[in-house]
């Protein structure tokens, strides 16, 4: 099950769910009702599928609050094709593997498994081949 | 505008203090404040108090332990820079002739590691993104990417704070380190190591402000900015943001704004308190704060005009690197240290003839605060 309803579609292939103002055309992450850039009230819903470029990364070494998957884990901010820049896990672990601009695609990746038994999945972003 | 006097300042040491209540280190600060501020029972008109973590009434827990209650008390949480939020109102009471004396104190009893804030939601939390000095290394590798900023720059951040620490009693930590044995510890998030993040603690400050006459400190100004939307690694803590990097960051916002109001720009500047939650954060507020053009934090660091005998002191309290960091108490702990900088009381970390000096904050919200204190 996805860590929230909404954030993106599982696919194949998989995608975020933004929100692109028809007002000022920019595109947001996750999908608001409101343009956080200029208020509008006319956001439509776009799927974001990448691939993407690499803009920051770094590996998380100890778990955040909150958190009960595995660490290390790549984090980091893939910027897109239609103007945004979205912060996500990376699939990469070691930031010496990774390089700034390279090309990332969207993934869908396990966190965890819930008291449910059911596989808790995200969002993240994969070195492209 | 009236004149803003600093009347008096007080601290309760930062640190860990398992024995000693929110309430209790606020007493002590407020009380050190008022007592050189010559001012007790019925002297001020209202109290300011700045937290996040202290919880309901934080401030008036303390003023009712004091036995001081009565007046308007306003708790102000704003992240990291929720003392300067509590400053800043302070300071419009008084300059607007609502007041002529006013009580702002922060207070602050963090658990030890990476804080938990409310801020995230619980998805963001599940999915490792609740990450808060994962944030500040994405900041720090892009910094070093912009600004030619390396490894060993921020290590000789933490080196030069912690050299000004070791000088300031009320610091939590007070032993000078090494450049090797700074890089030498715990890999947090690459590339910024343990000793590079500032330590979450414990702590108060307090501030008495007056309606003045011009002849002691003056707050030339006091400012608070929020973000504007776009930059991803805002201290806004955004899931995304747009590809323009020219989006004003609030420290700048927030900068602009004191020097314009008080009349002053970065040249005039004796001495900086600065948010130095991690290390690259010291660096990337030279250049917002316009210490030195874009770009250029390395090359200012590397001139030794931000340690103590140069030319722009930054941080000579040691920092947050030093002294930890009490959210609602940091901003007037550095506003405290600045005071007693101006006043030429800070013995062996004094800056010699200081005359104008800045404090600035800045933190999740995003809020950032820039206070301007003269003599």
């Amino acid at each position: 099950m996805p860590v929230r309803h909404g954030l993106f579609v599982e696919g194949p292939p998989p995608a975020l769910v933004c929100g692109r103002c028809g007002t000022c055309a920019k595109v947001h992450f996750p999908r608001a009702l409101l343009c956080p850039y200029c208020s509008a009230d006319t956001v439509d819903e776009v799927h974001v599928r990448g691939p993407g470029t690499l803009w920051a990364f770094t590996a998380v070494t100890a778990p955040p609050p909150g958190y009960a998957g595995d660490v290390p884990y790549g984090f980091g901010v893939v910027e897109l094709p239609e103007g945004v820049r979205v912060v996500a896990r990376i699939t990469e672990s070691d930031p010496a593997a990774l390089s700034l601009d390279e090309s990332m695609e969207l993934v869908v990746v396990a966190l965890h498994t819930d008291e449910l038994g059911r596989s808790v999945v995200t969002y993240a972003f994969a070195p492209g081949s | 505008m009236g004149v803003v006097e600093v009347a008096g300042v007080g601290m309760h040491p930062f640190g860990r203090h398992p024995d000693t209540s929110t309430t209790d280190m606020g007493v002590v600060a407020v009380r050190a404040a008022l007592a050189e501020a010559e001012v007790g029972r019925g002297g001020f008109q209202a109290a300011f108090c700045g937290t996040a973590y202290g919880g309901v009434a934080c401030g008036h827990k303390v003023l009712g332990a004091l036995g001081m209650t009565g007046m308007p008390i306003v708790d102000v949480e704003a992240g990291c820079a929720s003392g300067g939020a509590a400053l800043q109102l302070a300071a419009s009471a008084i300059s607007s002739g609502q007041h002529d004396c006013v009580v702002v104190f922060g207070v602050e009893k963090m658990p030890r590691g990476i804080i938990r804030s409310s801020f995230f939601d619980p998805w963001q939390e599940e999915a490792g993104l609740a990450a808060t000095p994962g944030y500040f290394a994405l900041r720090a590798m892009r910094l070093m990417h912009t600004s030619g900023v390396t490894k060993d720059h921020l290590a000789a951040v933490v080196v030069k704070n912690r050299r000004h620490g070791a000088e300031n009693p009320d610091a939590m930590f007070r032993s000078e380190v090494t450049a090797a044995e700074v890089l030498e510890s715990r890999l947090v998030c690459e590339p910024l190591h343990l000793w590079m993040l500032c330590s979450p603690n414990e702590g108060a400050a307090a501030v008495v402000l007056r309606a003045g006459t011009g002849t002691g400190v003056r707050l030339a100004s006091a400012v608070l900015r929020s973000h504007l939307p776009g930059s991803v690694l805002s201290e806004s803590t955004p899931m995304s943001g747009l590809t323009d990097d020219a989006v004003v960051p609030p420290t700048t916002l927030a900068a602009r704004d004191a020097f314009q109001e008080s009349g002053l720009g970065p040249e005039d500047l004796d001495v900086v308190e600065c948010q130095d939650t991690d290390a690259a954060r010291e660096l990337l507020s030279y250049e917002e704060l316009g210490l030195c053009p874009a770009g250029g934090s390395a090359e200012l660091l590397e001139s030794g005009a931000t340690t103590l005998g140069g030319r722009l002191p930054v941080n000579p309290s040691g920092g947050l690197l030093s002294k930890g960091e009490p959210l609602g108490a940091s901003a007037l702990g550095q506003v405290v240290e600045l005071v007693r900088q101006l006043r030429d009381e800070c013995g062996s970390r004094q800056v010699p003839g200081a005359r104008t000096a800045l404090s600035h904050t800045v933190g999740r919200g995003a809020n950032a605060g820039v206070v301007v204190l003269q003599r």
